[in-house]
């Protein structure tokens, strides 16, 4: 029995209310914070599936997105490394299809069905551009979603799946582009979504033997709020009772992370012995059927879709949404200093990207960033690795800086957080609001970009306030 | 150990006028300090035998200091331990005299702050960590994380921290006026240093210290020779440097309330200098107060105050030049303004014309024992100096 064994997501605690970048228009969409990206988002959904699951198990991590920092370097790698994994974890990156996330799922059904993985982590993450003024820029939202497939404790089996391949030019981004474009959309409706889709559910039916009221929960991949409901009429799914709403209203068209959001949704509010439909649109569709086993019933916390909905801020200034995502520009440090250095990065890999400590064998005494000598007992080289990035920490003490570089998110506030179960780090807060900061205030470490300069980006891990 | 005490003396001091020096290099301050120097000890610039260079972003290697001065062939090495460069630099130079392997030394520091945009090289975190992930390291936001524990530990609101950090701002201004070499001359009430735009929280505007041009320099020789050169010459009576070791960021009990680099740094020198209370036997100290919480500190790690009761002095006006125990007379860093490497001689200046009696208007009466403090770097990870000076009768 091969399917979804765990589940996890996330979106940014960060809403832009569309009011602010259009009058009148309704809703908010979840947008990234300027330290975000499509590899911070994807760490963050993969850490919430892993919950407590022990991390050498993941035999496999596949990350899904179309907005990948990087054409030429593996975003699954720094993806793999912030969750902690393994060395010899099978990275891949799945890329440049809305269908990406579910091309992503088929590959890990296939590789535990084969039996080259026992356990794969399926991540899919986007923040995709709309040229400000467009709908896109109303529609498109930020945010991953998780899956882990494996064949034991499935708390949802892959029945069956169907695909559709397509070739048409309705929503494109070519090499070089900022932004989304697309075709009029009357053509794109019609002759893509709308056709394509039909055509992969009606062949998964078939495949199936399963008719529509089979159905407990229908998730289809809708490119703004209202498009899917036209799909399950024309399919004969009961809008009203079947139908998975795709969030486009509260969180925006996540792009190749929305089919597996949505399924996450779904699976949130599942029965045992539900059967779910999914279905994804990219040039063509993959469609699935899952039936959810009792295993759900067992199933452990996550904060998955429902959490990371609720918790949320909402900016309604426009202005600050287009510096977060590099639009406006705002003002360059002005001194040339030396930056990365390539060979520190890779040095310094599991400190910074793992964000291991070491706890010393002799003492006990745990610290960050590792060490050769003891802080405490000066022991020498007497040291076992310790993760920091899962434990809780409370702020010792803090400043926010009004005039420091860079300008983007001021005031900058650092703080040096003690962590439960002993270290102390100095970092970075972000998602802060820095009206509520004070000492003893309980953190929780968040994977983000620190710095970029030519193509190079530092991860890294900030503290922000515990999200509940 | 045998220590540094009255090993070596002051016999000439220079420093140059400090502040935002658009029109001068780092030679023509490095010439300007030196030079005056020179003059103030009676010798020649051939009489240099040794010299030390303090600079942290104003030139590498001694050759700056030679090129500028034209010491030909003689032995010149630049010291660097940011803002406690300067006493290092002097430091490194007692060391020279007090081992015998010279009888003259020179020891000048400088620093051309304003040639970097907003006046500090941002490069700090390259210094430490060159995968840059590690925290950028703003001065301001390092020294307030010392503020906000501060108040937090002792129960101040956030208008009471802000009041007792006011005042010494105040008091460091009000010296400023009198300190013709300064950066700043301006008196300023407490209400303008409370309403100052905020900086790094809770530190605003008026708790940081200027940042500067300027260079100061010294001339050190031995007892013997500096008797037949002055009868006004001061001593070195203890000369102490700390590192600390990554504890801020390492240890869980590492309390931000104090510094333990300043705390064992001036025990050091106590110890040196054979002072035993010294709120009593320092007449006049001239200390790091890069920003007001700083100085704050130092009176309780200095053992000034007692700890927590720093507060309670400086609503009792004991650092005041009519205080108890005048401290930065000479407008401290906060308005003579800080040039890192260059501050360190600029704060032994100071101490040595108090003892001289020729600090003018801000003379403390009597004065026969100074001290001077740096404390440089990051929580954690400060280079800190205590340097204690006594007159030769």
């Amino acid at each position: 029995m091969i399917g979804i064994t765990s589940y996890g997501a996330y979106l940014p605690l960060w809403r832009l209310s569309r009011e602010a970048i259009a009058k009148g228009a309704g809703g908010e969409k979840a947008v990234c914070n300027f330290d975000e990206d499509s590899i911070t988002m994807a760490a963050a959904a993969a850490i919430d599936c892993l919950g407590e699951a022990d991390r050498e198990t993941v035999d496999s991590l596949f990350f899904a997105s179309t907005t990948s920092p990087y054409k030429e370097k593996l975003g699954a790698a720094t993806v793999a490394m912030a969750a902690d994994l393994r060395r010899d974890t099978d990275t891949a990156d799945f890329a440049h299809s809305l269908r990406a996330g579910t091309s992503a799922l088929k590959s890990a059904v296939d590789a535990v069905k084969a039996g080259s993985a026992k356990k794969v982590l399926v991540v899919a993450a986007d923040c995709r551009l709309g040229i400000p003024g467009t709908a896109f820029e109303q529609n498109l939202g930020d945010g991953a979603g998780a899956l882990m497939v494996g064949d034991t404790d499935v708390i949802a089996t892959i029945e069956s799946s169907y695909s559709v391949s397509d070739e048409i030019m309705d929503v494109w981004r070519a090499d070089g582009d900022t932004f989304v474009r697309s075709w009029e959309d009357r053509f794109a409706a019609t002759h893509g979504y709308l056709e394509v889709m039909k055509e992969a559910v009606s062949g998964l039916l078939k495949k199936t033997g399963l008719s529509p009221q089979d159905l407990a929960k229908v998730v289809f991949y809708s490119p703004d709020a209202r498009r899917y409901t036209e799909l399950a009429k024309a399919l004969g799914f009961d809008a009203k009772t079947q139908m998975q709403d795709p969030m486009v209203g509260v969180m925006g068209n996540t792009g190749a992370a929305q089919s597996i959001m949505l399924l996450v949704a779904a699976l949130e509010e599942a029965k045992a012995g539900d059967r779910i439909l999914l279905a994804s649109y990219g040039n063509g569709s993959d469609a699935f059927v899952l039936k959810v086993t009792d295993q759900i019933t067992k199933f452990g916390t996550r904060r998955g879709m429902k959490a990371h909905l609720s918790s949320k801020r909402v900016i309604d200034d426009y202005k600050q949404y287009l510096v977060w995502r590099g639009i406006l520009p705002i003002e360059p440090r002005k001194e040339t200093v030396a930056f990365f250095s390539a060979p520190a990065l890779w040095r310094e890999r599991d400190a910074n990207l793992r964000l291991q400590g070491s706890k010393c064998k002799v003492c006990g005494t745990i610290q960050y960033p590792p060490q050769r000598v003891c802080t405490k007992c000066h022991s020498k080289d007497q040291f076992e690795p310790y993760r920091m990035s899962d434990k809780k920490a409370k702020i010792f003490t803090f400043s926010m800086d009004y005039i420091t570089f860079p300008m983007t998110d001021h005031p900058s506030v650092t703080a040096t957080i003690d962590f439960e179960g002993g270290g102390r780090m100095l970092c970075y807060m972000t998602d802060r609001d820095p009206g509520q900061i004070k000492p003893e205030m309980p953190v929780e470490m968040s994977f983000r970009k620190l710095y970029s300069k030519d193509g190079i980006s530092s991860y890294f891990w900030k503290a922000i306030p515990a999200r509940t | 150990m045998r220590g540094i005490r009255d090993k070596v003396a002051i016999v000439g001091m220079g420093c140059t006028q400090f502040g935002e020096l658009w029109d001068k290099s780092h030679k023509d301050l490095i010439v300007d300090a030196c030079y005056e120097a020179y003059e103030d000890a009676g010798i020649e610039p051939k009489d240099i035998q040794m010299a030390w260079y303090g600079s942290r972003e104003s030139g590498f290697t001694g050759t700056q200091l030679s090129s500028a001065l034209k010491l030909e062939y003689i032995p010149i090495s630049r010291v660097e331990n940011f803002c406690a460069g300067g006493t290092d630099t002097f430091r490194n130079a007692c060391y020279g005299v007090a081992s015998g392997a010279c009888d003259i030394a020179l020891a000048c520091g400088v620093e051309k702050c304003k040639d970097h945009y907003g006046g500090f090289n941002m490069d700090i975190l390259d210094q430490f960590d060159r995968s840059m992930v590690e925290w950028e390291l703003p001065p301001a936001s390092q020294f307030a994380e010392l503020a906000t524990r501060y108040f937090h530990h002792y129960g101040l609101s956030f208008d009471e921290g802000k009041r007792i950090l006011g005042q010494i701002a105040v008091k460091n201004h009000h010296n400023g006026t009198i300190s013709p070499k300064a950066q700043f001359h301006r008196e300023i009430t407490l209400e303008q240093a409370l309403n100052a735009p905020m900086i790094a929280y809770p530190l605003g505007l008026f708790d940081a210290c200027g940042v500067s041009d300027g260079s100061a320099a010294a001339i050190i020789t031995t007892p013997e020779i500096a008797k037949g050169m002055r009868q006004d010459y001061i001593l070195v009576k203890g000369l102490a440097l700390t590192n600390g070791a990554g504890q801020a960021v390492l240890q869980s009990d590492y309390d931000f309330i104090h510094i333990p680099e300043t705390v064992t740094a001036g025990q050091a020198a106590y110890q040196e200098a054979g002072i035993e209370n010294p709120r009593q036997e320092i007449d006049v100290a001239i200390v790091h107060d890069c920003f007001t919480i700083t100085e704050l500190l130092i009176y309780e790690d200095l053992g000034f105050s007692p700890r927590g009761k720093g507060p309670a002095d400086v609503e009792a006006g004991t650092f005041t030049l009519e205080g108890e125990l005048p401290v930065n007379t000479d407008g401290g860093l906060k308005c003579f303004g800080h040039p890192l490497s260059a501050s360190g001689l600029r704060m032994i200046y100071e101490v040595y014309k108090q003892l001289q009696g020729k600090a003018g208007p801000r003379q403390v009466a009597d004065a026969a024992v100074g001290l001077t403090h740096n404390v440089g770097g990051i929580n954690g990870f400060f280079n800190c100096t205590v340097a204690v000076f006594g007159r030769a009768d």
